[in-house]
This record gives structure tokens, C-alpha cells and sequence, in this order.
């Protein structure tokens, strides 16, 4: 348990020292909606129609971003050989990297989105369900994620692979995540009917992560 | 002969010599009877020949999602009893599955554009195939960057079986979104049910299909069987080379 906690802290001590820490995500966040109306055009009533779209799109592509820092890098410095020692059993660590992670990366996001919901002229109650789906839906990403990070941690050139692995992993939590919003919205769905079933596809990422991925290390170290 | 003597990789190829002959006569065999059949068959009443595509895109469909269920048996027999056959079983189908699926798709559009009057609609299916297709590719990707062929099938494995796990989601999500997005206008099967007239050779071209399937996989194991000895005489070669 000592063990544990002291893995925590360090993965969020780290998290906030080192590479421009949690803020660097919210960054690119911001810079991938800042860029939609753009593209786009400002016309208000189309951005608000598509708003949560590109929010969770954003979320996606900012949570991919910082994967590598999940275990590749644990692993150059070899801090990776040790944590796989400890005494303790691999699925919890891992669980609680992932956890660590989450509260730097995948929060800040969370946190981001309603003040980038203003650009996007979202209305308080698309905001409150954007915000509360990418709550539940980042959490999910995570654990897709960390599963990717494993199977190419030994690659010294993994960025890319990682995202192509896990994208296409992620597509029912982007469905899910967009639908809830957008039942919030416009309807003519109620708000739960989505909401409960990205919850569920959030618990079992979760499980499937965790297991997958201490699964992929036991395997990448021996 | 039981699976474990399989392990060894001159008697496997042994099988396979003898085998492969065989199926691939029967494979031949099965595409004559079943293509015959299908030119024969009455066009739909209101598809007329393009029907015939369904002959093609139905059996590579159902080989595209085979193709991941061998693979996820081959990542079991990776993982838990580390049977040096399964890493090339689960290799050697990837390409397959990726080719049988990339098949689905192309045969799919050719039949929705003069059936739906355009090349893509993003209906349930053909976007779920649309991300397996996407899958295999993944999983092509991390063979081909994993250099050491036992950790490539290991980590391969891990991603194997949580997309297995993840593909039914993804087939139940994309098939919610559809209902939810799309009205049902766009999407037209040719009559829910199939007339027997059709059905028949649909079932013998599924069977040739599954039999072109299982020669293309044998002889690519035994490809990869002797591939990978290419590889250590190679390196032993090399080893000797350098003087030690």
C-alpha cells in the first residue's frame, strides 16, 4: 500500500515538473478548437451545433498526445524494471499510473472544456453535459491508452503506432460520449439512455486495461 | 497427431506439404461449383444482376470477422500455453483477414452505388467493417515494428484480444449511432429474406471462400515457419562472421 502511494506521488510529481506538465495538454486542446473556426467559418449557430463535437474530438486528440509519457519514458530511464520488481501485484500499479496520469492529463481537460464551450457559444447545459461526459469518457481513454503505451513500450519510435492502435479502440466512447451531449441539447433522447452506456463501456476499459496491460508487461519484460 | 507435436516446426511443414495440395483442390473445386451456381441464379426482382456482388461480399464478410476469432484463439494459445505455433497461425492471418475485409468493403461500395447511388453511405455495417479494417492494419503494424518475432506475437496478442473484446462494442455502438443518424431510407436490404434460389449458392460460395481462406493460411505459416529460419541461420551466420 506504502508502495503504492509512493508510486503515485511520484508519477504526479513528475507529471507536473517535467515537459510543461498537465498545462501543455490543455494547450494543444485549446489551439484544436481555437483552429475549427477556422476552418469552419464563425458563424456561431453552426459551432454550437457541432460544439460538442470538436470538444471531445480535441479531448481524444489530447489525451493521445501524452501517452508516451504513460510507461515509454519510465522505461528508457529503466525506472520502468524497477517498478515491475516491487512486491506488489502489477495490475494495481499499473491501475494507479494510470490514475496518476488521469488526474494530470485527462482532468485538466475536463476542467478546460467548459471555458472552451464559451468560444464554441455552447449554453450552460451543453456545457454541464460535454463537461460531465468527457468526466466519464477520459477516465476510458486512459485505459485504452495505457494498453497501447504497453504493447509498444520497447519501440523507440512508438508516437504514431500508438495512436493508430488505440484509435480505432476509442470509436465507442467518442459515440457515446458526442451522443449524450447532443441528447442533452437537442434530444429527442434522454440524457441517461447514453450517459449510463458510456459509463458502462468506462468501467469495462477499466478492467480490460488494467488486465491487458499489466498482461502486455509481464510479457514485454521478461 | 497431437497439438504439441505441431510445435515442432519440420513436421508441421510436413502437413502442410501434404495438405495443401488438397485444399487447394478443393478450393478450386468449390469456387467452380459455387461461381457456376451463382451466374445461374435469377436476378433479384428489383436489384437485377447486381445481385450477384451479394455472391462476393457476403462470404468475405463473414471471413473478415473469422479471420479476428482465429486470431484471438492464436493470442490464448500465445499467452497461455506459449505454443510457438500459434504466433505464426495469428501472423499469418492478419494480412488475410485485412485482405478479406479490405474485399467486403470494395465489393460493398460497387454494390451500394448503383443500390443507394452513392459509394459510401456511413451505414452500421460497412462502417463497422470499415474500422475493423482499420484494426488489422494496427495489428499488421505492430508485426512489422516489433523486430524480436516472440515479443511482436506477445504484445500482438494483448491487442488481439482487447479488440476482440472491444469489437462487439464497437459494432453495437456504430449499429445505435446508425439508427440514431441515419434514416431508415438510406439503408435497403434486398428483402430480408433471402430466396432459396439465391441462397444455395451463397452457402457453396461461403464454403469456397473459408477453403481459399484456410489454403492462403497454410501456405503463409509455412512461409513464415521458413522465414523465420531464414532469419536465425542469418543471424548465426553472422554471429559466426563476427568471430567470438
Amino acid at each position: 500500500m506504502n508502495a503504492l502511494a509512493a508510486l503515485f506521488a511520484r508519477d504526479i510529481r513528475l507529471a507536473i515538473r517535467v515537459g510543461g506538465g498537465a498545462l501543455i495538454g490543455v494547450l494543444f486542446f485549446l489551439i484544436v478548437v481555437t483552429l475549427v473556426p477556422f476552418a469552419l467559418g464563425p458563424d456561431l449557430a453552426l459551432l454550437a451545433r457541432v460544439g460538442p463535437a470538436i470538444l471531445w474530438l480535441g479531448a481524444l486528440l489530447a489525451s493521445l498526445l501524452t501517452l508516451d509519457r504513460l510507461l515509454a519514458i519510465d522505461h528508457e530511464d529503466g525506472s520502468l524494471d524497477l517498478i515491475l520488481t516491487a512486491p506488489v501485484t502489477l495490475e494495481l500499479t499499473v491501475a494507479v499510473k494510470a490514475l496518476a496520469h488521469w488526474l494530470t492529463t485527462g482532468l485538466p481537460l475536463v476542467l478546460a472544456a467548459p471555458f472552451l464551450g464559451l468560444l464554441l457559444n455552447l449554453d450552460p447545459t451543453a456545457t454541464g453535459a460535454v463537461a460531465l461526459t468527457l468526466l466519464v469518457g477520459t477516465p476510458a481513454l486512459t485505459f485504452l491508452g495505457l494498453v497501447g503505451a504497453a504493447v509498444t513500450v520497447a519501440l523507440r519510435r512508438g508516437g504514431l503506432l500508438v495512436a493508430v492502435l488505440v484509435l480505432p479502440l476509442t470509436v465507442p466512447v467518442l459515440i457515446f460520449g458526442v451522443a449524450a451531449s447532443n441528447a442533452a441539447i437537442v434530444g429527442p433522447l434522454r440524457f441517461g439512455t447514453p450517459f449510463s452506456i458510456l459509463c458502462g463501456i468506462a468501467l469495462v476499459c477499466l478492467v480490460v486495461g488494467t488486465l491487458a496491460t499489466a498482461a502486455a508487461l509481464r510479457h514485454a519484460m521478461d | 497427431m497431437a497439438l504439441i507435436d505441431l510445435a515442432n516446426p519440420s513436421r508441421f511443414r510436413a502437413l502442410a506439404d501434404t495438405l495443401l495440395p488438397w485444399l487447394g483442390i478443393a478450393t478450386i473445386v468449390a469456387f467452380g461449383v459455387g461461381l457456376d451456381q451463382a451466374l445461374r441464379a435469377p436476378d433479384d426482382y428489383q436489384q437485377g444482376a447486381t445481385v450477384k456482388i451479394m455472391f462476393l461480399h457476403v462470404p468475405s464478410a463473414w471471413l473478415s470477422m473469422m479471420a479476428w476469432g482465429l486470431m484471438s484463439a492464436a493470442a490464448l494459445g500465445t499467452l497461455v500455453w506459449r505454443h510457438p505455433l500459434a504466433d505464426v497461425a495469428a501472423k499469418a492471418a492478419a494480412p488475410l483477414g485485412a485482405a478479406f475485409t479490405l474485399l467486403c468493403l470494395v465489393t460493398g461500395s460497387l454494390w451500394g452505388r448503383p443500390m443507394w447511388g452513392t459509394y459510401w453511405v456511413w451505414d452500421a455495417r460497412l462502417t463497422s467493417e470499415l474500422v475493423l479494417f482499420l484494426m488489422y492494419l494496427g495489428v499488421m503494424a505492430l508485426w512489422q515494428t516489433i523486430e524480436d518475432p516472440t515479443r511482436a506475437a506477445r504484445a500482438v496478442a494483448v491487442l488481439t484480444l482487447v479488440g476482440a473484446i472491444d469489437l462487439p462494442i464497437i459494432k453495437f455502438s456504430v449499429d445505435w449511432w446508425n439508427t440514431l443518424h441515419q434514416p431508415a431510407s438510406v439503408f435497403r436490404v434486398g428483402g430480408s429474406t433471402i430466396d432459396a434460389s439465391l441462397l444455395a449458392p451463397l452457402f457453396v460460395m461461403a464454403i469456397a471462400f473459408t477453403l481459399l481462406f484456410f489454403t492462403l493460411h497454410l501456405a503463409a505459416m509455412r512461409n513464415e515457419i521458413m522465414r523465420r529460419r531464414v532469419r536465425t541461420l542469418m543471424m548465426l551466420q553472422a554471429q559466426a562472421a563476427g568471430g567470438h
